[in-house]
């Protein structure tokens, strides 16, 4: 190796001493410098000498290729095997299957639940031609809803990862198994499945692909459901909700309405015992519904609810301390500042305040409003919720739209229901405090384990309470809602029909047609509010299209339905006993309900 | 040829017979017969031929098994690869022994002759080339898509080696300046494709062929520090060099198909192999005929063939530089040297790529991979070995 380090020589310059060249002497114009023998053996020695040591080297690299090979082939495998699944690993890892919860009803009837399910990929880099054409001649096959020109982009897209379809069942899986493409595999997936189907389709929601909460309660407990054991118990009662989604359903179809809503609240609690929202869609369905069957009227939508409104306004006035007895003068219609206020087959004289709730005066309740004056009516709209987002578990809440600013025309307007939108939940929470003696408790969508410990705040006296149970209960024995009578459940409602805003003004012949109810007035324990969006007048309506021509005999009928099954038996005795002799006699209830059997 | 052969004959001086014309046809292959083909007889190497020869055949083969399913992967005849590779290796053949039987002056003579027309071609690439998977490499002749850079390559080592061996030879002539200007010029060339692989690998060649030439040990660590900087810089700077990089140092942060692949394939092989054609997973490598044959070779042919190719690499390696022993041309020497470094070079980059010793890097496996640039220049670089490893009279040297 000693040639290996030696140095190149310096270059000498011709006419040095001794520098003479074999070839003989060298005439000092010769540019050409040779270097001698020794000179010359030099560089090659080094050459060798250097070609030896990569040799050398090359050896070593060989070795060690060499050596993988037999690390990896023979004495390794399964290490290899590990790198080699390396990547599978990391997927898996990244995307671990999302166990969810269970949602269940209060009587522990589940609504929703995974499945174990397996979801078809490609990984189109490993599929041969041929074998790309033959899965898209045959998976369109086994799934029809499959798009053709969609699969044929995806299985040529030569990613390493493209879904074909999720959710399959075991008999689909082997019929793709059976198929032998290489390159269409499988993941473990979990399908939530919603045995409730469209009856709760806006309450427990929906979740998407990836198996996580996209709507309703399974996004507003996305979180708790997916690190909790334990099911979430709803408050809802699942019978309860089937009949109130069929009656509505029906009730939506006869009326040729554009949609509808329905809630039954439990007034002792605030729970929610059915909500349902029309149109609706179904949970499991693939692909996403429309955002028309989306929209959750009942907690989202928010509307002028007309003069079912007049509840909330009445008690408001009683609890500001004006006399179940003073008169208001409806004589003539009301003017301020350019507006007319006037009355749907108005009396033309002054009313009590039975007769503005048993003939809906607008012109009563906005006298009745503008004496309790703006400050109070704000108050105590406020004191029942209704002036904030609606509170309950779902992520869609609507906010009501308030008069801004509040000037004197909409305290009189707001008397009456317009002017101020809510959602139907709002009003019925709010008419729950009313009539349930006095306390506003927010709604819930989850079961009230102890109904002892429930807290509330109060709103109006338990004596205005039980007047407003009268005066409901004699809209259902003399005023506009007389057909949602139900034998020996002593409803007592208030109907509502709204003219819907179009733009800045109202629509001439599009209403929002409401109900709102409690049973039994008595004792009330459940209130219901039935909603129609743009009812037509159909045949046995006499070409009405109000509430208590539509929405009034619905709530009936869904309440002679609901009421067994809520456990409210039902009565048949005089009132006399939760209502004193006085108020009877001053609002003008009958004392004996009318003969005949517990139901319709 | 005639005034080649007769200005210098290659061996035997003084010389007995004039063996040149027909009178000399009944001595044929005797070693009085001084004709090329005579002389080339008796002094080329037939253990080195042996060796290449049986490396072609193994090509051969793993064409056999890896063609037929990349071909049904592109939807081509299924014997397109096959059929065009045995052109390629009997184009290739005849290409090496060709280049074996020339003399070192006309070995110097032709690569650089070779290297100017090539260093032309590659000057037209941008302007005629067709532009395939992102790099523009190839110049289309009808059904055969040819890249010159791969010629290079070998032309480039030979004018390298003569280079550096004349700057030894004349003082006066900068022959270090000149070949690092030509390597300026090509890899300026090569990278505007853009073929990094290709430029690392003539630059390696050069730095090697420098090394041997006798560079002072302080300018070879300043080299090999500049080698790690510029590869330090092309991880920080070229995107696709990053990836790569980051995928061979962490194999769980991206995806690596073709790598988790390759891996499957060694591991299935074992020892003696899956059997021929009884490979699986070569139809899910999409450079099971190129960049990944060694995969093929291990999963149907097992850990034996893949030593034994790995082995004839070295040996072949090996075999030239002990020729070489005793020789006292600078440039025969610089010049085998870089020829065997091109050749264990891109034989190992491949291996241990598929072996994920290294990250991935695509280049093909000498005489075993698919292609005919590929084949036909390695063809060129070993006929080059060939002719330098014949037997010389030590005045044969120019």
């Amino acid at each position: 190796m000693n040639a290996f380090f030696r140095k190149r020589a310096r270059p000498r310059l011709v006419g040095q001493g001794g520098d003479r060249l074999p070839g003989g002497p060298v005439s000092p114009g010769d540019r050409r410098q040779l270097p001698g023998p020794e000179e010359r053996a030099r560089p090659v020695a080094v050459g060798h000498a250097r070609l030896r040591f990569m040799c050398l080297v090359l050896a070593t690299l060989f070795a060690v290729v060499s050596w993988r090979l037999v690390d990896i082939m023979i004495l390794a495998p399964e290490t290899a095997r590990g790198t080699a699944n390396a990547a599978m690993a990391r997927q898996m890892a990244e995307e671990p299957v999302r166990k969810r919860s269970d949602i269940v009803d209060r009587n522990g009837l589940v609504l929703a639940t995974d499945l174990p399910t397996v979801n078809l990929f490609a990984d189109t880099r490993g599929i041969p031609r041929p074998e790309i054409e033959r899965a898209i001649a045959a998976l369109p096959a086994l799934f029809p809803e499959l798009d053709p020109e969609k699969l044929r982009r995806d299985l040529y897209s030569q990613r390493a990862f493209v879904y074909i379809r999720h959710h399959l069942t075991p008999f689909e899986q082997k019929r793709v198994n059976d198929l032998g493409i290489p390159g269409l595999e499988f993941e473990t997936a979990e399908k939530r499945v919603y045995p409730g189907g469209r009856a709760l389709s806006h309450v427990v929601g929906t979740t998407n692909l990836d198996n996580r909460g996209s709507s309703g309660l399974e996004n507003y407990f996305d979180r708790w459901l997916t690190t909790s054991d334990e099911p979430l118990v709803l408050s809802i009662d699942l019978r309860v909700q089937h009949i109130t989604h069929r009656v509505l359903s029906e009730s939506v179809k006869h009326f040729r309405a554009q949609g509808g809503s329905a809630l039954v609240l439990d007034v002792a609690t605030g729970e929610v015992m059915a909500m349902v929202s029309l149109p609706d869609f179904e949970p499991e369905r693939n692909g996403s519904p429309a955002d028309k069957e989306r929209f959750n009227r009942a907690t989202l939508g928010v509307y002028e609810m007309g003069s079912v409104f007049k509840v909330v306004n009445t008690a408001m006035a009683l609890e500001s301390g004006i006399p179940l007895g003073s008169y208001f003068d409806a004589s003539a219609p009301l003017r301020i500042g350019g507006h007319s206020i006037s009355d749907y087959k108005g009396k033309n004289r002054p009313l009590s305040i039975p007769e503005i709730m048993m003939y809906s005066s607008n012109i009563g309740s906005a006298r009745m409003a503008s004496r309790v004056g703006t400050t109070y009516q704000r108050e105590f709209l406020r004191n029942l919720g209704l002036l904030e987002p609606v509170r309950i578990e779902l992520p869609e809440r609507g906010t009501p739209l308030v008069p801004n600013p509040w000037r004197e025309i909409s305290t009189l307007t707001v008397a009456f229901g317009h002017g101020l939108s809510i959602t139907p939940l709002h009003l019925a929470s709010a008419v729950s405090a009313v009539i349930n003696g006095g306390v506003f408790i927010p709604p819930t969508l989850l079961k009230v384990q102890d109904r002892q410990a429930v807290q509330g705040t109060r709103v109006i006296s338990e004596r205005n309470s039980v007047i407003m149970r009268a005066l409901m209960r004699l809209v259902v024995e003399a005023g506009s809602g007389k057909s949602a009578a139900v034998n020996g459940y002593y409803v007592g409602g208030k109907t509502g029909t709204a003219d819907k805003q179009v733009g800045r003004g109202y629509a001439r012949n599009s209403v929002l047609a409401s109900f709102v109810a409690g049973f039994p007035m008595t004792a009330p324990r459940y209130v219901v509010l039935f909603t129609l969006d743009d009812p037509q007048p159909v045949q046995g309506t006499w070409g009405y299209r109000t509430a208590g021509w539509n929405a009034a005999p619905s709530t009936g009928r869904l309440i002679a339905e609901i009421a067994p099954l809520l456990g409210v038996a039902p009565s048949y005795f005089s009132p006399s006993g939760f209502f004193d002799e006085s108020l009877i006699q001053e609002v003008g209830l009958k004392t004996l309900e009318p003969e005949g059997g517990p139901a319709r | 040829m005639s005034d080649l052969r007769s200005r210098t004959p290659a061996y035997g001086t003084p010389r007995f017979v004039s063996g040149s014309g027909p009178n000399a046809a009944p001595a044929m292959f005797t070693r009085l017969d001084t004709s090329v083909v005579s002389n080339w007889r008796w002094t080329i190497d037939w253990v080195l031929v042996t060796a290449m020869m049986v490396l072609v055949v193994f090509g051969f083969i793993l064409i056999l098994a890896a063609g037929p399913s990349a071909a049904r992967r592109i939807n081509v005849d299924t014997m397109h690869f096959v059929n065009r590779q045995i052109l390629f290796i009997l184009a290739a053949i005849v290409l090496m022994m060709g280049t074996s039987l020339l003399s070192l002056k006309w070995l110097r003579r032709m690569g650089a002759l070779g290297f100017l027309g090539v260093l032309g071609v590659l000057a037209l690439v941008p302007v005629l080339g067709s532009e395939i998977k992102g790099s523009t490499r190839w110049i289309s002749l009808g059904s055969f898509a040819l890249q010159p850079s791969e010629f290079a390559k070998p032309l480039f080592a030979i004018v390298c080696a003569w280079l550096f061996a004349a700057g030894k030879e004349y003082r006066r002539f900068p022959g270090d300046l000149v070949a690092l200007g030509l390597l300026g010029v090509l890899g300026g060339m090569l990278i505007l494709q853009p073929d990094f692989g290709m430029t690392m690998i003539v630059s390696a060649v050069f730095g090697v062929q420098f090394f041997l030439a006798g560079l002072s040990l302080f300018w070879v660590f300043c080299l090999v520090a500049a080698g790690c900087a510029g590869a330090y810089l092309a991880y920080l700077l070229i995107p696709h060099v990053n990836h790569r990089v980051n995928a061979f140092l962490d194999p769980a942060s991206t995806d690596q198909y073709q790598i988790t692949q390759s891996m499957r394939a060694f591991t299935e092989g074992g020892f003696l192999g899956r059997g021929p054609g009884e490979g699986r997973i070569k139809s899910l490598l999409p450079d099971a005929h190129t960049d990944f044959i060694y995969s093929v070779a291990g999963e149907e042919f097992g850990l034996l063939l893949c030593l034994l190719i790995a082995g004839l690499f070295l040996f072949i390696a090996l075999r030239a530089t002990w020729r070489l022993r005793g020789e006292r041309d600078l440039f025969a020497i610089l010049a085998t040297g870089g020829l065997i470094a091109l050749i264990s070079f891109q034989a190992l980059i491949n291996m241990a790529s598929s072996l994920s010793l290294i990250p991935t890097k695509g280049m093909t496996l000498p005489f075993i991979s698919y292609g005919g640039s590929s084949t036909l220049a390695t063809a060129l670089a070993m006929g080059m070995l060939l002719a330098l490893s014949r037997h010389r009279p030590h005045g044969d040297s120019p």
